[in-house]
């Protein structure tokens, strides 16, 4: 099975029924994947802040949620996961592409990749960073661990757990 | 008639139903005039009191409604497309557009200027779009509430502010709360 395809059986296994997305060329698989899953709703969003608040409203609803973004969007949502996600106490689990790791070949993505573990360390955010395929079988431990601490946690997928570019 | 008058006259209409308001002196009039479990209180996190509402709308039956401003809405102008493309017929956007980022002292937006948001949300493909004055507002609002149909109200009134206290309540209580309200009406 491809490691998209885990990852969103990995999903529906642990409840989560509400997915927002902001693409990225690695997540294209698991995108596709949970739109096609009949367990999931998934609402692509335009930002992703806009996603975590999509995702507060569905927690709020009785849903467990779920974030699907790059590495770049921790620059955009530092205030929202700040004020919303962690003030409140709401958890969410964000799966996040970690571009401008070895193999990168865009330049400008490294410059992100250079802050994103620090922002997430600053924030006091739980980060796990898959550097190998088989390291997908954590996820079920992650979503668990999130949703009974009520905390966003980080799941940094990087190029070489995808395979290369 | 400014948007504490609208909000006066709206409490009884809305008392009963899961309102997710609007950070800054929206939220803290709505908990002066009348604080209920079925609010949910935005106390930061500027623009996204409609995804919230639309998250909250499409993964449970009960009716929900956000109480919004102009600046707000500008803020997070994203939201427009993604409500139009995900419907959810138990969701009701209030845009209480004064033309003005209230809470801040009043600064202009460029709402009250040239940019029309009741055209911006038609535009983004939303199917259900009333402007209306501020007089009119509480009608629209009760009438959209009986209905069936996701309903974007753009309220137009004047800008302006009243002495409000902050909120005290922890973020967790409000959130505690409004979820066992949620919860309550989708047994
Ligand atoms: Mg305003």
């Amino acid at each position: 099975m491809s490691i998209s395809d885990q990852i969103v059986d990995s999903l529906v296994r642990n409840k989560v029924e509400f997915v927002t997305t902001v693409p990225c060329k690695q997540l294209a698989g698991v995108i596709e994947g949970v739109e096609a899953s009949p367990d999931i709703m998934h609402v692509p969003s335009n930002k992703e802040d806009e996603g975590m608040g999509l995702c507060a409203g569905a927690w709020m609803g009785g849903k467990r949620p779920c974030i699907i973004m790059q590495n770049t969007a921790i620059g955009v949502t530092i205030n929202t996961l700040a004020t919303l996600t962690q003030f409140y106490q709401m958890p969410l689990p964000m799966l996040i592409s970690y571009r401008g790791e070895l193999g990168e070949r865009v330049a400008c993505q490294v410059e992100m990749a250079v802050h994103t573990k620090a922002l997430l360390d600053q924030l006091n955010i739980q980060t796990y960073h898959f550097h190998r395929p088989e390291d997908v079988s954590e996820m079920d431990t992650i979503l668990n661990h999130t949703f009974m601490s009520r905390k966003p946690t980080a799941i940094l997928t990087d190029s070489n757990f995808w395979g290369g570019y | 008639m400014i948007r504490s008058d609208i909000l006066k006259e709206l409490v009884p209409v809305i008392t009963d139903e899961l309102v997710v308001c609007n950070i800054g002196l929206p939220s803290q009039e709505l908990h002066m005039l009348d604080d209920q479990p079925s609010n949910f209180y935005m106390l930061g996190t500027m623009g996204l009191a409609s995804s919230i509402g639309l998250g909250l709308a499409l993964n449970q039956k009960a009716k929900v409604l956000t109480i919004d401003g102009d600046g707000s809405i500008l803020t997070n102008l994203g939201t427009l497309p993604t409500i139009a493309n995900n419907p959810a017929d138990n969701f009701i956007l209030l845009i209480i557009d004064n033309g003005s980022y209230g809470s801040t002292g009043d600064q202009p937006t460029y709402a009250g200027k040239k940019t029309s948001l009741t055209a911006v949300a038609r535009a983004c493909g939303c199917d259900n779009v009333i402007e209306c004055s501020a007089e009119d507002t509480v009608a629209t609002v009760t009438e959209a509430l009986k209905g069936d149909k996701m309903t974007i109200i753009v309220s137009k009134c004047e800008s302006g502010n009243v002495k409000v206290p902050v909120i005290e309540l922890d973020a967790p209580v409000i959130k505690h709360r409004f979820m066992e309200e949620v919860k309550r009406r989708n047994a």
